[in-house]
């Protein structure tokens, strides 16, 4: 037996220290050198999971079910590893809208909706308060443990409260909490010394449980191996061990693993501690296998304490749960009966701090000042400052939750109510889960849905769990329990609809999570989100694709003043701070100084979030719309705002397209005008060559007329030379004018064609008819290869004509001068007629072969001088061929002459063109 | 009519033009030169340098304008005076011609009167640079 | 950071394998009277199969992919 003046110094020296931490931390912090900012301090204030429930619970809860104990464990195990996924995306959502309580994240999600804020504050703090009782129940049970110790343990719930010690540890709790939970109001709500002693009683508790547990198993026994051999000997213990336990029913084991999953998302202290304590979101990272850890290190033990609690004291004589405390005392170890003493404590105090402070938000922000805002004649919307009533409010609230808390143990005491609120208080907050997590993933998800899914699994949660569980401690006839509500056999709440064979917890999560999950799915799915909901959802499900801060001001729309907002804010948050606030708005915005901030939809935004974080999201944004005029957003113009941020991608892939049209039509058009220019240069050049072609034979026609006229003595010699070049150039011009019009008739296709069947050989013979004479005259030699049988072409004979003695004057023209010799060959091909006119003259180059169909262009003989001709023989020759689907070409090879070829097609069927 | 006549070149393509010119001027007692190309114009241009020459601009190897920038740079060639034949008639191509130190120029088809006009105001030496007429 | 990241996946997948892992049929297979170093099956294999996801988180979550 332990002197009660040194627990009692021991206990309230420690609560001393935690004040001591705290202090400092805030002071660090302050200061701006922060002692929680790093992975190890966040997973260490995660710890807060493992209670005094942990710390005491699972000894007993393994002295009675084996390995019953470890799903508690591996849920939240599990979770680590999707919350990557989960945990960060709240986290990240949080920081985005100042949330500060899993109250405001639900409310905020589904359209900043009052209603559901409020909704989830009951179910939290009913759900809640009575885990906080436990809490008091286990410090009250240790320290008369330590006191009364060996003999049987008397609650000390019998005694007047102002006797009792956990009395007075509740209410410097409420001491602590209020002095480092609501030092200030703060848009970010951390409190960093706080989280410091949380941290730092989570190292007490698991360094306590782990050297009991060494104690035990080493000291004791000799090893894990000694203690379960000898538990194997004993029969009762051995049945514990190899079946798993009483509790080694698989549906009990899965649905404590899921219930424990969310738990470790959804507790009011793991989001208070995860979630708004969190520095950096980095340091989730570590804490998905650290925290694990954690949870590992504080397990092993468990087995061996419970297995030597059972064997060391006699069957039934010490309460499974007090092991820890006892097995140390028994073997006379007083102070490590005092570490774990300590320990147990810190388990307690480290979830009543954290617990109270999360609930203390929830209810200021979710409940309390909804009401009193809506309250119009207290006229808090005019009021000038109501940071000082805020702070009223979160103390009161703590003072008030703590209360309950100690009301509630003091009043259920032993009661079953009590003993097994742990995991009735885990299914509780698992209430949450469809609305949180679908809220996190669906975009679909509506408030009504949300409101509708939360209640009914709230109602059964009650009806199926909170009831019996108060029927069992006898404040409900037990007949509620064995006939059901007025004796519908079918309402028995512990077998609803006649499903029997579960355990209570793992019946009413099922049940729960039906109805739950159906209703938020189904009136989700009932109609239409609102716009107010739309846009959360994409805010909450999209948040890594938006940019950070002021994302949320893409669905504002409004007008206001910056005096009024800053105004507004220093309402709520003090002048001071709200001045920083500007400040720092100012700094982010690149903007010098406040005076120069201008009031516009990412201001309102950042507003409505700074006073989101002191008084929750719903109510900030009914203030922020007391001093804005807003321009309420129809739904379809939510839906095209964020229609918009997907359709920027496909805009600018449109824009690209439509810039790589514009640049391709802008090179077809600079391609035009290129063409045109130079189709003018040609015109022009055309025009300036036909000018220089007529003025050449004219200048000679008039120089020699003028000649002749002026010497009339010239001798008849030289008179008919010079009137031979006269009728020369005479002739040379006329038949330029010919060509020159006769070129402009076909291309303008204003030309006359007399198409007929046409015999190609008579056509040949009529042209060598018409040149014979200067083929003599030149002493050329004419070959002509004719097949016997030449099938008929349609075509305007005259024309054929015309292109044959063009292309055999040209031949005479440039073949050799020595051995002159052209050759003609016709040739009736599958489909085509082709004609080859080859001569023996020098050739013409590559580069010439194309120029020369080309009007007035001509291959200049340098040897004979300027080649006679027009220059457009050959460019009328080809129009007349290619009128009638032919082809006019020549191949050369310069030196050896060149082959002018040109085809006309024959008619389909060439039987009935055949020639004889 | 001076003791010695007149050196004068006629470069010219055209055949039968070059043949009157050659008519006209062996007529008025000029000793008469003729080239049918830019690069026969400059062969006789080095060998015997005229006094006058009279040069189509539409020649084959090199045209008028250039044969016409190349008299002008060469100090020997200073006091030789330059005519262009242009069958054009473009006010461009006669700017350019008389930009590039031709001292008269005769479109055509010409008047023969015309011509010998210019030929001998050139030649007299106070026929530079007539404006157009 | 987030996203189907490599990383996020292996977190997935590791999730889903403790789910097997700690689950009905696979526990009922090491449910028996063996030992392992005196310790029940049942025990050492959770135990066992605990630390090892563990591990494998760290390994995940520390394992600097390039």
């Amino acid at each position: 037996m332990l002197s009660g003046a040194l627990i009692v110094v021991l206990s309230f020296a420690y609560v001393g220290m935690l004040f001591a931490i705290a202090y400092y931390g805030d002071k660090r912090a302050d200061a701006g050198r922060s002692i929680i900012a790093n992975p190890y301090i966040y997973t260490l204030s995660l710890a807060v999971y493992c209670t005094s429930w942990t710390f005491y619970g699972s000894v007993g809860r393994a002295a009675t079910s084996g390995i019953g104990f470890l799903p508690i464990y591996l849920g939240p195990t599990l979770m680590a590893a999707l919350w990557w996924y989960v945990l960060l995306k709240m986290i990240r959502i949080s920081k985005a809208n100042r949330i500060t309580s899993i109250a405001d994240f639900i409310a905020s999600r589904y359209g900043k909706s009052h209603v559901l804020g409020g909704l989830v504050t009951i179910i939290a703090v009913l759900g809640i308060v009575p885990y906080i009782a436990l809490q008091l129940k286990a410090i009250s049970v240790s320290f008369s443990t330590m006191l009364q110790y060996p003999n049987a343990v008397a609650s000390t719930a019998s005694l007047p409260f102002l006797q009792d010690n956990t009395f007075y540890i509740a209410m410097l709790l409420a001491a602590f909490t209020i002095l480092f939970g609501t030092r200030h109001l703060d848009a970010t709500e951390r409190h960093e010394g706080l989280v410091a002693a949380i941290a730092f009683e989570s190292i007490v508790k698991l360094v306590a449980f782990i050297a009991v547990g060494v104690f035990v198993t080493y000291g004791m026994f000799d090893g894990f191996g000694d203690v379960f051999a000898k538990a194997a000997a004993v029969p009762e213990l051995n049945a514990l061990l190899i079946q798993g336990g009483a509790a080694g029913n698989y549906t009990t084991w899965a649905s404590l693993t899921v219930l424990s999953m969310l738990a470790i998302i959804l507790l009011p202290r793991q989001f208070q501690v995860a979630v708004v304590e969190n520095v950096n979101e980095r340091h989730l990272n570590k804490a998905i296998w650290l925290f694990p850890l954690y949870l590992f290190a504080i397990n092993i033990f468990v087995l061996p304490i419970a297995l030597g609690g059972l064997m060391h004291f006699p069957a039934g004589s010490v309460d499974a749960d007090t092991f820890v405390l006892t097995l140390p005392m028994s073997e006379q170890k007083t102070w490590l009966a005092l570490l774990a003493f300590v320990g147990g404590l810190s388990a307690a105090t480290g979830m009543v701090i954290v617990e109270t402070i999360a609930l203390s938000t929830m209810v200021c922000n979710d409940l309390v000042m909804p009401i009193l805002l809506r309250w119009k004649f207290l006229r808090l919307t005019e009021s000038r400052d109501l940071s000082g009533l805020l702070l009223g409010i979160r103390r009161s609230a703590i003072v008030v939750v703590l209360v309950l808390g100690y009301g509630y143990f003091y009043l259920a005491g032993e009661a079953y109510a009590l003993v097994s609120i742990g995991l009735i208080s885990f299914t509780a907050v698992a209430q949450f889960a469809p609305a949180m997590i679908g809220g996190l993933f669906w975009k679909g998800g509506t408030r009504l849905g949300a409101l509708c899914g939360l209640s009914a699994g709230f109602l059964v949660w009650l009806y199926s769990l909170l009831l019996p569980s108060f029927a069992k401690s006898g404040w409900l006839p037990i007949t509620f329990l064995t006939e059901g509500i007025m004796g519908f056999d079918l309402l028995k709440p512990q077998q609803l609809f006649g499903l029997d064979g579960l355990d209570d917890i793992s019946h009413c999560l099922f049940w729960s999570m039906i109805v739950n999950v159906g209703c938020y799915v189904g009136f989700s799915l009932w109609r239409q989100p609102t716009a107010a909901e739309h846009s959360q959802a994409n805010l909450f499900v999209d948040v890594f694709r938006h940019v950070a801060p002021g994302s949320g001001s893409r669905f504002w729309r409004g007008s206001a003043t910056v005096a009024d907002l800053q105004t507004l804010l220093s309402r709520f948050i003090g002048p001071e701070r709200a001045n920083e606030a500007f400040a720092a708005y100012a700094r982010s915005q690149g903007i010098p100084g406040i005076e120069q901030v201008t009031a516009n939809a990412v201001l309102v935004h950042y507003v409505e979030s700074q006073i989101a974080g002191a008084i929750g999201s719903a109510s900030a944004r009914d203030m922020v719309a007391s001093v804005v005029v807003e321009e309420p957003l129809a739904l379809d113009e939510v839906m095209a705002i964020i229609d918009e941020a997907s359709q920027a991608l496909a805009y600018s892939r449109q824009l690209e397209q439509k810039s790589r049209e514009l640049e391709a039509a802008t090179n077809e058009l600079r391609g035009a005008n290129q063409r045109l220019q130079e189709l003018d240069r040609l015109k022009d050049d055309f025009i300036s060559t036909v000018t220089h072609e007529l003025r050449t034979p004219l200048t000679s026609i008039r120089a020699f007329s003028e000649i002749l006229s002026d010497n009339p003595q010239l001798e008849s010699e030289q008179r008919s030379k010079f009137l031979g070049i006269i009728t020369r150039e005479s002739e040379r011009l006329t038949r330029l004018i010919n060509q020159v019009l006769d070129l402009a008739k076909l291309e303008s296709g204003a030309a006359d064609w007399h198409p007929s069947e046409v015999d190609m050989r008579e056509v040949l013979d009529d042209a060598v008819a018409a040149l014979s004479q200067i083929y003599k005259e030149r002493h050329i030699t004419l070959d002509t290869r004719v097949p016997e049988y030449l099938p008929l072409v349609m075509a305007d004979r005259d024309r054929i004509t015309q292109v044959m003695l063009n292309l055999l004057s040209n031949a005479a023209n440039f073949c050799d001068k020595e051995n002159s010799r052209v050759s003609v060959a016709l040739i009736a091909e599958f489909a085509v007629l082709r004609v080859e006119i080859t001569d023996n003259g020098i050739g013409i180059s590559a580069a010439d072969q194309t120029v020369i169909f080309e009007k007035f262009r001509q291959v200049s003989d340098m040897s004979s001088g300027k080649p006679r001709g027009s220059g457009l023989g050959l460019a009328i020759s080809r129009e007349i061929i290619q009128h009638f689907g032919g082809r006019l070409w020549v191949e050369s090879t310069p030196g050896t002459g060149a082959k002018f070829s040109f085809t006309l097609p024959l008619p389909r069927n060439n039987a009935n063109f055949l020639a004889a | 009519m001076s003791a010695t006549p007149s050196r004068v070149l006629i470069v010219e393509d055209e055949e039968s033009i070059l043949l009157s010119l050659e008519f006209l001027l062996g007529k008025e007692g000029y000793t008469v030169n003729t080239a049918r190309d830019g690069a026969l114009a400059l062969r006789e241009l080095q060998t015997q340098p005229p006094d006058l020459v009279l040069l189509d601009v539409m020649l084959p190897l090199i045209d008028g304008f250039e044969l016409c920038r190349l008299i002008r740079e060469n100090p020997e060639l200073h006091a030789t005076r330059i005519m262009l034949l242009t069958a054009r008639g473009r006010e461009a191509e006669i700017a350019r011609g008389m930009a590039l130190g031709a001292d008269a120029y005769l479109t055509k088809p010409f008047s023969t009167r015309d011509l010998m006009d210019k030929v001998r105001g050139l030649l007299s030496g106070n026929g530079t640079r007539q404006p157009a007429s | 950071m987030i996203g189907p990241t490599l990383k996020g996946q292996r977190l997935v997948a590791l999730f889903l394998l403790g789910c097997l892992l700690f689950n009905f049929p696979l526990l009922a297979l090491f449910a028996g009277n063996a030992r392992i170093w005196g310790i029940p099956l049942i025990y050492f294999y959770i135990f066992a199969a605990w630390i090892a996801i563990i591990a494998l988180m760290a390994l995940i979550i520390e394992r600097k992919d390039r």
